[in-house]
């Protein structure tokens, strides 16, 4: 088993059977997890710096853990904002982190686009934890590892992204991941945060939410950004949440068990109300824990093939 | 000294010669005869033997950044005009995004005594309002005095329409146009052109429709006050055809495009190359094919290169950090060569015009004569030649060009002006001995 790239910068032209082979490998990982003892020594020796120039608690928690799992030596290295504003330009930061002798960086950054600029300036493995609004594909596998362990499969799935999809990474790596896999994505939201040629990536658009529901398995429901620039793209969080957030109320009246996802961190009251984001059609946390398997994957995958 | 340009095809698309294969003899710079020499002409002089070539009115660059004052480790005067001579042209207008901008008669003194010396001539553009703000104009009677050639707020537009009317009125009196980058800020907080492309690449952009608005205010003042607007670097379909329009209405309304916006779609982004970036974005086949219509039925009155030299370390970043632009003199002449002419899109006039007369009448600038007495005011070029783009013999200054590596077909071979020659990378004095 092996991937046909050493680098995971999206999901954006990955294979089905890459995926497939991510997926499969997750699953043992998963397993390790479950075990009194959660550690092996797959990676040991190895160096991976979790390079952070965007805040963020959850991914990088969740690679250090799963580089820890796998005897790694994980470090981590956070900065807010552009390197530029510090004096030292990007390129000479990387420089001195790879003279240091690492093996894999994991990045996050607000800038699109930085994790491929990484793999020309840098000789290890990139791996991207989030670049901007383009892609967070790891984010994207484990929903898929999630969907495919509750409903057996992706095939033929009818998957709907819900919220602000233009300004989402999450979104984009989905929406590649699922296609390939051969699931039929659908995007809703507002249709100020649904990007203008959306179609041209072979996916349906809604604008009603109950519509949604009611022709889809699986939600994906995105965090509404209430601290970014997003929040210019609707009139307020009441009427937000009044015609696009997810109630029990509403998946009652449309009679449907479906599936309900979300990346976190939750807006509760806003895209999903308390009572769906404790409630029995949601995996959130399931979400949370398989993430470490599927990064455990993709980090042994990529760091066993040098 | 005696010079003689031999065997070259003399072309002024404006004074209407054609000549093919005629000898050129010049006295200490000025044209002393075109046609056929005597050996008395030819007596005592130095020749060069321009086979195959063709020798026009020296070429324009009409929108260019030398960066000085301000910027001196980008460019210089000096470095942009080598710059430009190796190129292939031999009068520049350079805009006013310095630091200090070019709103004062002593930054307008200053950047021609930088060019005092020099083949090529420098005509600064000064800044339409005070610091490039949008609130007050600039002291547009000096500046005229000073020699500024238009004016602009070059990089922005300027936002306020009252100080727009103001700025077309006052400016009038000088028959001076005012160079618009059209863009309306408040949507154009971006990186890229928007589009499937944008989506994909996860990167802010700046939608075509940022640029149209603009546009069509200007053109609309411009109708109204009676003043005269240049659309700097026009880039997308509907710009091009509200200026068509206007045209038609008789409104003063002239546009340059850049050879990047003819040549490069967003397309080029995919590999979030930073030498890709630039404002106005690059844009679609759809704008390319709308802007060769436009070059071909004279809507788009000329070419400039929005020559915008950006340091290593400031273009070695993040996508979205990193500076607008590119270096454009020396590319500019085998880009359009090979993407218009050769192309059957454009004739070798119509190009020159383009290249050399349209940006002069444009600024009111005289068009350079092929008289007996005149200036020598030529550049030769060699539309056969086969050459590769190699940044690293470039003589600006700063290396960012999305051009690098790339094969084309016509390039400048000598630039001859205010008594120098610049040939073989060598410059010559021609009023010495």
């Amino acid at each position: 088993m092996a991937l046909s790239s050493r680098h995971l910068l999206g999901l954006q032209g990955v294979s089905k059977e890459d995926i497939q082979t991510i997926l499969d490998t997750a699953h043992t990982f998963r397993e390790i997890l479950e075990r009194p003892i959660k550690k092996v020594p797959t990676l040991q020796g190895k160096t991976i710096v979790n390079l952070f120039y965007e805040s963020s608690t959850r991914t990088r928690i969740s690679f250090e853990l799963a580089e820890k799992r796998l005897s790694a030596d994980a470090i981590n290295f956070s900065v807010s904002g552009s390197s530029v504003s510090k004096g030292e330009t990007f390129k000479d930061t990387i420089k001195n982190i790879e003279a240091m002798k690492v093996d894999m960086v994991v990045v996050r950054h607000a800038a699109a686009g930085t994790p491929l600029y990484l793999t020309k300036i840098s000789s290890s493995n990139i791996i991207n934890a989030g670049d901007g609004t383009h892609e967070h594909p790891t984010q994207a596998l484990l929903d898929m590892y999630s969907i495919r362990q509750k409903l057996g499969r992706l095939e033929g799935l009818k998957v709907c992204i819900v919220g602000d999809i233009a300004h989402s990474r999450v979104a984009l790596s989905n929406i590649f991941g699922l296609k390939s896999m051969g699931a039929k994505v659908s995007v809703c939201g507002p249709s100020t945060m649904i990007p203008r040629d959306i179609k041209e990536l072979g996916v349906d658009v809604i604008y009603n939410i109950d519509e949604a529901i009611q022709e889809n398995d699986v939600l994906n429901v995105l965090r509404i950004q209430l601290e970014r620039k997003a929040r210019e793209y609707f009139p307020s969080i009441r009427e937000y949440s009044k015609y696009f957030g997810i109630t029990q109320e509403r998946l009652d009246k449309n009679g449907k068990d479906i599936l309900i996802l979300h990346p976190g961190p939750i807006n509760r009251g806003v895209e999903l109300s308390s009572e769906v984001a404790d409630g029995s059609n949601q995996i959130i946390l399931y979400q949370v824990t398989n993430g470490v398997a599927i990064r455990m994957a993709v980090l042994y995958l990529l760091g066993t093939l040098n | 000294m005696k010079v003689v340009l031999k065997n070259v095809d003399v072309i002024h698309p404006e004074d209407k010669i054609n000549l093919k294969g005629v000898s050129v003899l010049l006295n200490d710079g000025l044209i002393s005869k075109i046609g056929e020499l005597s050996k008395i002409d030819i007596e005592g002089s130095k020749e060069f033997d321009f086979s195959g070539k063709i020798l026009v009115p020296g070429l324009f660059d009409m929108h260019v950044h030398l960066r000085e004052p301000g910027r001196e480790d980008e460019e210089t005067v000096i470095t942009g005009c080598n710059s430009a001579a190796s190129g292939g042209f031999t009068g520049v207008a350079c805009m006013p995004n310095t630091e200090p901008a070019i709103d004062t008669a002593e930054v307008v003194k200053f950047i021609k005594e930088q060019a005092s010396n020099h083949l090529v001539d420098v005509y600064p553009v000064a800044a339409a309002s005070l610091g490039r703000k949008g609130e007050i104009i600039s002291p547009m009677a000096e500046l005229v005095d000073a020699g500024v050639v238009a004016f602009s707020d070059d990089g922005v537009a300027i936002k306020n329409s009252s100080v727009l009317r103001t700025a077309f009125e006052y400016a009038n009196m000088f028959n001076a146009p005012i160079i618009e980058h059209c863009e309306d800020e408040s949507l154009a907080d971006g990186a890229m052109n928007e589009g499937i492309n944008s989506t994909l690449l996860g990167l802010p952009a700046i939608p075509s429709v940022a640029e149209d608005i603009i546009v069509s205010r200007d053109i609309l003042m411009a109708e109204y006050t009676g003043g005269r607007i240049h659309i700097a670097h026009i880039s997308t379909k509907n710009s091009v055809n509200l200026v068509r329009e206007a045209k038609k209405k008789g409104i003063k309304v002239t546009a340059e495009v850049t050879p990047h916006h003819f040549t490069l779609t967003d397309d080029a982004l995919k590999s979030y190359d930073t030498n890709m970036k630039m404002n106005p974005p690059l844009r679609t086949q759809e704008d390319i094919d709308a802007i060769i219509k436009g070059l071909k039925d004279g809507t788009i009155d000329c070419i400039a290169s929005d020559h915008a030299p950006h340091s290593l370390e400031e273009k070695e970043s993040e996508f979205q950090y990193a500076p607008n632009g590119i270096v454009g003199f020396e590319t500019t002449v085998g880009i359009s060569f090979s993407e218009l002419l050769n192309k059957n899109k454009l004739s070798l006039e119509e190009l020159i015009k383009k290249l050399s007369i349209n940006p002069r009448k444009i600024l009111n600038l005289p068009i350079p004569k092929f008289e007996a007495g005149e200036l020598a005011n030529f550049t030769i070029l060699d539309p056969n030649f086969v050459w590769t783009v190699d940044l690293s013999k470039f003589k600006c200054k700063s290396k960012n060009s999305p051009f690098d590596k790339r094969l084309l077909t016509g390039k400048a071979v000598a630039v001859i002006n205010r008594k120098k020659m610049f040939f073989d990378d060598r410059w010559t004095d021609l009023s010495g001995a």
